[in-house]
């Protein structure tokens, strides 16, 4: 098992994301959570960090995105909305948690 | 009148993820009661603070978005958002919400006080004001 990933800064503001990716294991799981879910929006400068990583899976968590008014339709193609239940499986499904702050 | 002073509110932080949306909005409201020339001005993550359509009923987070619609009842003049901000978020002035704005003595009516403007006038702006308060 890989592990899980969780970013909750905005990526236009820190490097969070782009760090996360880096440091990514094949096979990761990258949880975009409060001002983190800016990164999986389409459209934006930002969008290739995502867009250009190729080995891991990226979720948002659907209360931040909603919080925030981006409408489902603009995510980047491939990233997962999950509920507070969903970040709890994927925390059971991976061998441990790490935060990029 | 010659102690009216402009105040510019500068708004650099997203809302939700840090209390600095917030705070700048509440000395707004406080600050409303000083019946100076207020502008608040939104670049770099601040213009998501505009963004409409925000649900905050799966947070357990105050919606705040409501309370940037009233603005223009204390005393709030002009809410300029650089563009080049927005263009690099993906976002054009049709995502952001729509603040009106009445002078109740004289009955002017602006429809909406939202305005995106360019580095230039963003320059200008800020260095015509007397006060700047970043948030």
């Amino acid at each position: 098992m890989a592990d899980l990933y969780t970013v909750n800064k905005s990526p236009f503001e820190k490097n969070s994301l782009e760090q996360a990716i880096r440091f990514s294991a094949d096979g990761a799981s990258i949880l975009l959570i409060e001002d983190g879910v800016y990164g999986a929006v389409a459209g934006t400068a930002v969008e290739g960090l995502i867009k250009g990583a190729s080995g891991a899976k990226f979720y948002a968590l659907r209360s931040d995105v909603k919080a925030r008014g981006i409408a489902e339709d603009r995510l980047i193609d491939g990233v997962e909305l999950v509920d507070y239940a969903g970040f709890v499986d994927l925390v059971e499904n991976t061998d441990k948690v790490q935060a990029w702050l | 009148m010659s102690d009216v002073k402009k105040f510019m509110y500068l708004n650099r932080r997203a809302p939700y993820g840090t209390i600095y949306a917030w705070e700048s909005l509440e000395v707004v409201l406080i600050g409303a009661a000083f019946d100076q020339e207020v502008s608040l001005m939104f670049v770099d993550d601040g213009v998501y603070q505009l963004v409409k359509g925000s649900d905050t009923s799966e947070s357990d987070m105050k919606n705040f978005m409501p309370t940037y619609r009233t603005l223009g009842d204390y005393g709030v003049r002009h809410m300029f958002v650089d563009q080049a901000s927005l263009e690099a978020r993906g976002l054009t002035t049709d995502d952001l919400i729509e603040v009106a704005w009445e002078d109740w003595e004289t009955e002017e009516e602006v429809d909406n006080i939202v305005e995106a403007v360019d580095a230039d006038k963003c320059k200008e702006l800020m260095a015509e004001s007397d006060v700047v308060f970043s948030f």
